[in-house]
Parts: C-alpha cells; structure tokens; sequence
C-alpha cells in the first residue's frame, strides 16, 4: 500500500503520475511563438532570393523591349557605352567562362590533392593545423586578392610572358582560382570523411595500398560530394566581381586567350553602376540583363550540383 | 639470440597450453607479444601457436584484447596512429613485422569484419576488387565463380552477377566479404565476430561455409557466441584482461578448463 500513496503524491518531479494529462504543453503559446519566428526567419530569404529575381526580370524586360534577344543572344560586340551601340552577351559571357576555365584548372586538382592529404595522409597534428589554415583563405577580402593579382601575380607571370598586358585574363583566373581552393578542399575532404572507415579498412585488409585505397574506394564514394564542390567554388568564381574588375580589365573581348584582357558580367555590372550612366536609359537596363544571365548561370549550376548529388551518390 | 625461421622446432613457447596441440606444426605463431594503443596496454605478453587446416576460436569478455589479438596478425592495427607492438608474429615460421611489408602480409591473411563491409559496386566487382589491386591476371569471370561457390554463395547469385552488393542480405553480403577475401588466394582468414549482425539462421549458413573453408585455409574466428564457438572450432583460446589465460582443443577447454577462470566464463558466471 505504501507505494501506491506514493504514486498518488501530487507534484513530486520525476515521480509517476506527475504530468497533468489536461494541459497541453506541446500545443502551448511559447511553443507557437517558437515555432512562427524560426518559420519567419526561414522565409526571409526565400522572400529575397524571389525578389532579387522579381527585379532582374522585370527590369530586363525594358531592355528587351529595345534590344532583340536574337541580337542579344548573336551578336559578337558588346559596346553600350559607344555612340554605335551593340548588346552582344557572347564578349561578356566569354570573359566570364574564361576566368573560371582558368580557376578550375588551378583550384580543382589543387583542392582535391590537398583535401586527400587532409582527410587520408595528413597526421592528426598537421590536420589540426592545415585545414583551418586553408579555410583561412577563404576569409580574405576579395579587394585584397584582387590587388595581390594586380600588383604581385602579373608582374610576375610578365618575367615568363614579355608583353604581357597588364589587364590579361590569366592572372586573374589564377587569383580567383586561388580564392576558391580552400572551398573545394573542405567540402572534398568532409565529402571523403564521410566515407565509412569499413571499407577502407575492407580495401586495406585486402592488400591495398594507400593510394590504391585512396582512388579506388575513397574518392568514388566520395564522388557526388567531390562534384558537389567543384560545381559550388566554380559558380563562386562565375560570381566573382572584384578580382576581376581590378586584374582583367574592362574590354569586352570574345577571345579564348588569356593573355588578353578581358572584361566579365560581374566587372561589366560593376563599371556601369559606377559610372554616370543615366537611369532609365538602355545602358542602364542592360545591367539587369546581363545580370539576369549571371543569376541564371549560378542558378543552373547549383542545380547541376544538386542533380549530381543525388544521382551519384554510392549507397552505403 | 639468433632468429629463427623454421617451424619444426616444436618448444613449447605457450605455456599455458596444457594440450597435444602444440606440438603439431603451427602456422601462425605469436611470440611475447605486448600490444598498447596510446598509453593502454591491450596485451600482454601473448604467446600462441595456431594449427594450419583448423578453425581457431578467440573467446573472452569485451575489451579482453581478443579482436586486438587479432588485427596484429594482419598488421591492420597500425592504420591507427599511436599503436606500438613489442614481440613477435610469425606465419610459416616469417616473421611478419620484422623485414616485412603490411600489404604482403595482408594478402597472405585476410580478413572479414564483424559488419558486413562490402563495396559500393556489383556483386562481382566486389569479389574481383582484392584480386584486381594485386595484379590479378586470369579470368575474373571464373575467379569470381570459383570464390562464390568456395563461400558457398553462388547459387544465390549467381544470376544476379552484376547486382549492387547492397541488394543482398546480411547474411549474403558477409558470404560475399569471404568470397571477396578468398579472392586474394589467403592462407590465414581471419574473422571478427563475422556473424555478430546476422540472424540465427544466416549464423547457421555462415558457420557452414567456415568448416567448409577449413579444409583448405587456416581459419580464426573471434566470437563472443560459446556456443559457436564451440561448434566450429578446433582450438579455443580464451583471453582475460589482455592476458591469455588458456588455449587447448576446443572439446578440451570447454569439459575440462585447466584454469578457474575459463571455467567461470565458459560457465556463465562472468562475462
């Protein structure tokens, strides 16, 4: 009988028969005012990635209604600040996708050697100081690396290459490709992590060798997360504006040479809105276009990422 | 102290064995073995000498040093930083350690896991992987089937070749890990508690293959199942607090324990 006073006890915490079945903690106001701030704070930028694009479109709309897209999408010229105007994309889209040719070729082998040392070779103690390291670079101001191009990677690539222009294509490609290692690095190598320690030691025990470990079991597990952070560190160097604006120059220029000086959608953006070009005039509104191309391209990209996410995934 | 290679020196360099076992010629021998990850010392002094063509049983408590035990015999404990071994281990009478390379050594014995570890890809990628790495110059078509049928999987997949290994059981895909071993051509298996995730019944199947296997391999099996133990091995060693406390033939060690401690655990008393 004495337990059964006991379970009877009012209030006792911890004690059975404690909770009041009446009141409904989990349906509770604090619980609903938690719930509708987080949900609030979730839709802001949802709100704002919609409106950005709200803008973009609807002011390209206007330029559209005075340049043709046949004209936009075919024409080889882009000169909208010249008295005889051309709205061609191809000279813009070109120094964009010539910069981030040039970046993958020097982050991508660069980032995925490094996080197979990180995640693989590297000894905890080198680990603990490599990784954050690396991530270092990833929060240097990209003015800084603009200017490091300008000032130390041209000057030097001019010793190899006599008549090198000072604005050229090839330095800043290598500095945003610089920029973006330490984004392809740690996510590989958090992708090469998560591979489990079973088949490694699955693929050791069967007379593997480090490296026979490495691109035979790791890095395909890890493939889709590998993707994943190429596709990612490429469309921040398809976005980025001021390594670019500084150290490529600002001709718009359909070439594949990276000698060349060059001018990207970003650095285009950039020069016009710094510039005394009037608002509502075709000028203007090409801002938006070619933004609209830009936010399209990191769009689809992210997409690419995604799709290859999940479909190249190794199931384990 | 000279070292020596040959096998037909029977001491008695276990002397806590109190059987004929011993004297037969051993494959696998450990001599004074200390083990220690960090600062923990895991093993001590452990010395053994396992049969070639027999199923060898490691029982004991968690934590007793026996899985330990036996990732020393494939140098698999030294992908772990911070381990350091004192003593020897020799198979054929080769020191492993000594003058030795880990992949060399792995291939001659392999090993299955206690989870299921296959790889990502088909059923018979997996078999053909290990054999691949090493240089494997033959039909991969009939290796694959020779290793299936050897760890008597083939009949249940043998249509389905080019399946994920995920698609199999538990049970199938532990077979699939021994074909996968057996591909590199062994002598020495070793196995960690290889039935500890599956079901009665594919523990039943999987201990069929291990007595089938031990007409041609030398096979040791760390279990926490005396039962199992009892049912498939030849010689039993039992481990306590790092330490071998007794080895023998298995019918031996389980009727007539030469140590109390033996006793009480194969008993149920501890452990």
């Amino acid at each position: 009988m004495a337990a059964s006073q006991h379970v009877s006890k009012k209030s006792l915490p911890g004690a059975p028969g404690g909770a009041d079945l009446s009141v409904n903690v989990f349906r509770s106001p604090k619980e609903r005012v938690v719930e509708y701030a987080l949900g609030l704070c979730a839709l802001i930028s949802v709100l704002t990635t919609l409106g950005i694009a709200a803008v973009l479109v609807f002011e390209s709309l206007n330029f559209f209604a005075e340049v043709s897209i046949v004209e936009f999408l075919t024409e080889t010229r882009w000169t909208p600040q010249f008295t005889e105007k051309h709205f061609g994309i191809w000279p813009l889209l070109s120094g964009t996708l010539l910069i981030t040719v040039i970046a993958a070729i020097v982050a991508l082998p660069i980032g995925l050697m490094s996080a197979i040392f990180i995640a693989e070779y590297a000894p905890s103690r080198i680990r603990k100081v490599l990784k954050p390291g690396l991530e270092l670079l990833a929060g240097i101001p990209t003015v800084v690396y603009g200017y490091f191009a300008l000032t130390f990677v041209t000057p030097l690539l001019q010793t190899f290459i006599p008549g090198l222009n000072i604005y050229n294509a090839l330095s800043a490609g290598i500095v945003v490709g610089v920029m973006i290692i330490p984004m392809v690095s740690s996510l590989s190598e958090d992708a090469i992590r998560a591979v489990p320690r079973s088949l490694a030691e699955g693929a050791y025990a069967l007379g593997a060798t480090r490296i026979e470990v490495v691109l035979r079991v790791m890095v395909p597990g890890a493939i889709s997360g590998i993707v994943a952070s190429f596709i990612l560190a490429l469309s921040r160097a398809v976005g980025e504006t001021m390594i670019v604006t500084l150290a490529a120059g600002a001709m718009p220029n359909l070439t594949a040479n990276p000698m060349e000086s060059v001018q990207t959608m970003t650095a285009f953006i950039v020069n016009v809105s710094l510039g005394d070009t009037p608002q509502g005039t075709v000028e203007f509104y090409s801002l938006f276009a070619v933004g609209l191309v830009l936010f399209l391209m990191t769009l689809s990209m992210n997409f690419l990422a995604n799709f290859i996410i999940r479909r190249y995934r190794e199931q384990y | 102290m000279e070292t020596q290679y040959s096998t037909e020196t029977n001491e008695l360099t276990a002397p806590m064995t109190n059987g004929q076992a011993v004297l037969e010629e051993a494959k696998v021998r450990v001599e004074n073995l200390d083990f220690w990850y960090g600062t923990n010392h895991v093993l001590k002094d452990v010395s053994l000498n396992i049969q070639p063509n027999k199923v060898t049983a490691f029982i004991g408590p968690s934590g007793c040093g026996k899985s330990t035990l036996l990732r020393c015999l494939n140098r698999m404990n030294e992908l772990i930083p911070g381990t350091r071994l004192e003593g020897r281990v020799l198979i054929d009478g080769r020191d492993i350690y000594r003058n030795a390379d880990p992949v060399m050594v792995r291939r001659r014995i392999g090993m299955v896991f206690q989870k299921p570890n296959p790889f990502p890809k088909t059923i018979s990628e997996n078999v053909i992987w290990g054999a691949r790495v090493n240089g494997y110059k033959g039909k991969e078509n009939d290796l694959v089937e020779e290793c299936l049928r050897k760890a008597a999987l083939w009949d249940e997949v043998k249509d389905r070749l080019n399946a994920q290994a995920y698609s199999l059981s538990g049970g199938q895909q532990q077979r699939l890990c021994i074909a996968r071993t057996l591909a590199v051509a062994p002598d020495v298996v070793l196995m960690d508690e290889p039935a500890s995730a599956l079901d009665p019944i594919a523990t039943a199947k999987l201990e069929e293959t291990i007595l089938q296997l031990k007409e041609r391999y030398t096979i040791i099996i760390v279990t926490h199942n005396m039962q199992q133990a009892g049912r498939i091995s030849d010689h039993t060693a039992f481990f306590y607090m790092g330490e071998l406390v007794e080895a023998d033939a298995t019918d031996q060690l389980f009727t007539r324990p030469a140590q109390k401690h033996t006793e009480d655990y194969i008993t149920g008393r501890f452990g």
